[in-house]
């Protein structure tokens, strides 16, 4: 007992005198939280919108007004000329356009029923689907409008129709950074856990320490709870520090239990560290460990469902995210802190981020050798 | 006790050791004497656990170094080649971290280590990264032996180290011996090989001869004659160019000769330099050392 005491104190004090290491440790959280949340964000504002109203009537001025009117559309700017609203468009000076072609009010009148053209740059598809989404609400509005005046019901007799009335489940505003702050809360924790656990084994190889190490009777149980317990609490307190800088800046709710929250973190940089230690089982230079866990994250980051859901991947894609500890543990995050979800809610995570901890963990011990 | 036999251990096609036998006895300041490359880290690292051997057994106080090494490392100190304690922690905390992976405390075994350690408690709050070359080994051996061992295994502990460190860490290799340590040493100096009890001269995987060094040198048999002038470089081309002459080498301000004829007398030597026309010639006959019979045997002739 009083040896791995010592172990931990050990390696307390190192990671304490290292400054650079120090400084990520502290200034990571505050990067990520204050920037990367921010900048992240899937909410759509100020979208130019280009009118060619070749119009000009009553009719599709109203049209116009209710784009006017939503927040999310800015008219950027019009001209009768389609052409010139091309160039504006390849020039991502507006982001789509607004076509109403001349017969607008003749054809709503005499018709009943009338086109228009949006035109959309759809480079990133997710904001032009997202742009398509709000464009038609809003013209669906105005189509209400237009069927109420035109058609002059009486007033108490009004035609029989779907009111809907929505409402977002705990999100409620809808505020993008609700969304990601879990997520980029969970990136954090393995970034601080994979390197800080993968760079500290192969230090000791590139110092020659484990040399010394090895012919002292430490069991390896001993030295690698010196070598996670450590970390997993640097993790925890990061973790804890990203929390409260979520809480203050973007008011996040944390809905369910802390002491949930933790533990499931503990759980899931069991298996981050042991993956961690099993890269730096695996090679000889911290060089080599930057590469390999610079590599097993990108492809857990961008699988994991921090940016894009996961239930919009392929298929096989999904199956693959079962053996991806982060996109557990984004669930988690994300379910805890917006949902409150308990202990009940979360078994099947539970299970599968344990055994993904005890293969890692068993891997990295299985894999460090004191004789070579 | 050290018992060695027939280890042999190769890596990938290169035969670094080749069927070593040798062995130390209790209490016995034991030196490997070779040039970079010769097996002797190798050997040491077989003998820590470090490192298994393909072939042969060697036995540490009795215990087996493949079956037994949990108890080897807790009889032996090792002091590795390269300097491998905690650059980033202080003197004082490298002593304690180590005593207490082994289970002990630095009060315990404070008696053993106080010669060494008075010389570097002033700087026991500096870190050992920062240390001097030769603070550092007296550091790195105050750890290897906080836990009392029975047996000391050294590897080159003196290379890097400046004359003055080299005969103060000698010293107190000669005063733990007496506390009855068993103590192997290797080194690739020469003039460390004298200090040892008994030597085992090893090149290429292969121990050349083992001896006490006094031994060495009188097994030698060969006449030795050194000779100087004021071109050196030319004096040693036009000896080795002679037909008379086995080997010649450079050795600090003379050139030691081996002459193929063992009753060739320095007349001889001075009268073939001069027809050569070197100026300020000496030449006189010299009792050889360690170093000399080192390099007959590394050149192959083993006529001893």
């Amino acid at each position: 007992m009083r040896t791995i005491k010592y172990i931990l104190q050990k390696e307390f004090i190192q990671v304490l005198r290292n400054k650079t290491m120090l400084r990520m440790i502290i200034m990571l959280p505050l990067m990520q939280m204050l920037v990367l949340v921010f900048a992240a964000t899937y909410d759509l504002k100020n979208v130019d919108v280009y009118v060619v109203d070749q119009d000009l009537s009553d009719a599709s001025r109203g049209l116009v007004n209710h784009f006017e009117a939503s927040p999310f559309f800015n008219i950027h700017d019009a001209s009768f000329d389609l052409e010139d609203g091309m160039n504006q468009l390849k020039k991502e000076e507006s982001d789509f356009i607004l076509v109403i072609p001349p017969d607008f009010e003749r054809s709503l009148v005499r018709d009943d029923k009338v086109g228009v053209q949006l035109l959309i740059n759809a480079i990133d598809g997710n904001k032009a689907s997202l742009i398509y989404q709000y464009t038609r609400s809003i013209i669906s509005g105005y189509n209400k409008e237009v069927i109420m005046k035109w058609k002059s019901l009486p007033e108490f007799n009004p035609p029989m129709r779907v009111e809907f009335s929505d409402s977002y489940w705990f999100n409620p505003e809808l505020d993008y950074k609700w969304y990601m702050a879990p997520g980029i809360l969970s990136i954090l924790v393995t970034i601080i856990g994979m390197f800080l656990s993968g760079m500290n084994l192969v230090r000791e190889k590139e110092m020659g320490t484990i040399e010394q190490l090895n012919v002292t009777p430490i069991k390896k149980w001993q030295f690698m709870v010196g070598k996670l317990l450590p970390f997993l609490v640097i993790a925890l307190l990061d973790l804890a520090f990203g929390l409260v800088i979520a809480r203050v800046v973007f008011n996040l709710p944390i809905e369910g239990s802390l002491v949930l929250l933790f533990g499931f973190g503990a759980l899931y940089l069991v298996g981050v560290l042991g993956l961690g230690l099993f890269i730096s089982t695996v090679t000889e230079t911290q060089q080599q460990v930057m590469f390999i866990t610079f590599f097993f994250m990108m492809v857990f980051i961008l699988m994991g469902g921090v940016f894009t859901p996961v239930e919009s991947m392929p298929h096989w894609a999904q199956q693959l995210n079962r053996i991806n500890p982060i996109y557990y543990f984004i669930r988690i995050m994300r379910m805890v802190s917006l949902k409150g979800s308990g202990f009940g809610d979360l078994i099947q995570e539970f299970f599968s981020l344990t055994v993904i901890g005890i293969s890692f963990l068993s891997l990295a011990i299985w894999r460090y050798r004191k004789t070579s | 006790m050290i018992k060695i036999t027939n280890i042999c251990k190769s890596y990938n096609n290169t035969q670094a050791l080749q069927g070593i036998s040798l062995e130390v006895n209790d209490g016995e300041l034991f030196g490997l004497i070779g040039p970079d490359g010769a097996g002797k880290t190798t050997l040491m690292r077989i003998l820590m656990t470090l490192l298994i051997q393909d072939e042969g057994q060697a036995e540490m106080n009795g215990l087996d170094v493949v079956k037994d090494y949990k108890r080897i490392r807790q009889l032996v100190g090792y002091m590795p080649g390269r300097f491998s304690l905690y650059q980033d922690l202080t003197v004082e905390e490298n002593l304690s971290f180590f005593a207490t992976v082994f289970g002990t405390t630095i009060e315990e075994n404070y008696e053993l280590i106080r010669d060494i350690y008075v010389q570097i408690e002033p700087f026991k709050n500096r870190l050992a990264g920062k240390l001097s070359g030769g603070m550092k080994q007296k550091l790195a051996l105050s750890c290897a032996l906080i836990h009392k061992p029975e047996i000391l295994v050294l590897d080159e502990p003196t290379t890097g180290v400046d004359a003055v460190s080299r005969k103060e860490f000698w010293d107190m290799l000669k005063k733990l011996q007496k506390q009855g340590i068993t103590i192997l040493v290797s080194t690739p100096y020469m003039d460390e090989a004298g200090l040892c009890d008994r030597v085992a001269l090893m090149q290429e995987g292969e121990v050349l001869s083992i001896d006490t060094p006094a031994r060495i040198v009188e097994n030698y048999s060969s006449t030795l004659l050194a000779a100087r002038s004021d071109e050196m470089h030319r004096l040693i081309e036009d000896l080795r160019h002679w037909e008379k002459i086995d080997s010649a080498y450079a050795f600090g301000q003379f050139a030691h000769v081996t002459p193929k004829d063992d009753e060739m007398e320095a007349v001889e030597l001075e009268q073939y330099l001069m027809h050569k026309k070197h100026n300020n010639l000496q030449v006189h006959e010299i009792a050889p050392g360690i170093e000399d019979v080192f390099m007959a045997l590394m050149s192959g002739d083993r006529s001893y």
